[in-house]
């Protein structure tokens, strides 16, 4: 989250692209991508007693380890109660670690209703094409695009380099989308880390993967398999949009009115 | 403005896994199969057509069709 300025306390910009020096994720759009920030959370603190328990007693070991402080170095090689003790307390944290990341791994594969709309992503050298046939009525489509990164040397003020397309995805808000992944050519991949979504897209494959963005916005991602020489310069934008009706038939009308 | 209604190929419990290609091409030959069975033009099978297009690239489709008709498809049809 990024606050633009001292003036505006109430507006939030949401880190739906990649921030130069970014440590932490982008900000969840998805439940799949929250899920997988909680997790992660869930993981971190567990790491961090690990990481403080071992450093202090590595620490201390070193810190006695010294020939004029403690001259006599103990010989101790036995210690049943403290060894049972150290084999069951780390099998036991684990536990702690693998209960959330089952539930998250198999709440992704749940089937809950059934999308709303299927959309196909279609991996090229070096763009992409999206098809929407969820409303033609014979086998043309009523609605493919390609979209094209937007070249270095383009783009307008305030747009960022590399990430942007000409024609953005535009998908509704809360609704249950299926995308299919698939590629024309080599095999690349469709990312977008807002949505926590990240499929490769293989020729003669159809991959699909399930989201419901819940909330409106530009999410930016990048194409996760190398693909070629402009294999940097793919990128999957989608748009979350309420009037996503008005939107799409806007687009049809003059698709339909030329097929 | 037009509201549109959002309506797809439902999840199909055959093919519960990631990858769906068997699963747009069981229904480009349901379709296909149902218009032999039931003759061209039948509104029952446009159900399926509905959910092989939502499903399948234009590319796959077309390559089918064109080897639908040579008679080269390779599929139970």
């Amino acid at each position: 989250m990024s606050f633009t300025g001292i003036f505006h306390f109430f507006t939030n910009s949401p880190c739906d692209a990649a921030e130069p020096w970014q440590l932490g994720s982008q900000d969840a759009a998805t439940p799949m991508m929250q899920g997988i920030i909680d997790l992660h959370h869930d993981i971190f603190f567990f790491l961090i007693l690990i990481l403080v328990f071992v450093s202090r007693i590595l620490v201390r070991a070193l810190w006695h380890f010294h020939s004029k402080k403690n001259p006599i170095p103990q010989r101790i090689v036995h210690g049943t109660t403290i060894e049972i003790l150290r084999t069951i307390f780390p099998s036991i944290i684990p536990m702690f670690i693998a209960i959330p990341s089952f539930a998250l791994l198999y709440s992704m594969d749940e089937v809950v209703v059934d999308p709303a709309m299927t959309i196909k992503a279609i991996g090229h050298q070096w763009y992409r094409s999206y098809e929407y046939s969820d409303y033609n009525s014979s086998d043309e489509q009523s609605l493919t695009f390609d979209s094209y990164t937007i070249p270095e040397d383009d783009p307008e003020l305030g747009q960022s380099r590399l990430l942007e397309v000409d024609n953005r995805v535009v998908v509704p808000a809360k609704t249950h989308l299926r995308i299919i992944v698939t590629s024309a050519d080599v095999p690349h991949s469709w990312a977008v880390p807002s949505s926590g979504v990240k499929c490769d897209a293989v020729p003669g494959r159809l991959n699909q993967i399930s989201i419901s963005v819940q909330r409106e916005g530009v999410y930016y991602g990048q194409c996760s398999e190398i693909c070629g020489t402009n294999h940097a310069s793919i990128v999957v934008e989608a748009v979350s949009r309420k009037d996503y009706g008005s939107r799409v038939s806007n687009q049809l009308i003059p698709q339909t009115g030329e097929a | 403005m037009a509201e549109i209604e959002l309506k797809t190929a439902p999840a199909d419990f055959r093919f519960p896994t990631t990858n769906q290609s068997r699963h747009c091409f069981t229904r480009y030959i349901e379709f296909h199969r149902c218009l032999a069975a039931k003759g061209d033009g039948s509104a029952e099978c446009e159900k399926f057509a509905k959910y092989y297009r939502s499903l399948c690239p234009g590319e796959w489709v077309d390559r089918w069709n064109e080897q639908r008709e040579n008679g080269i498809f390779p599929g139970p049809l």
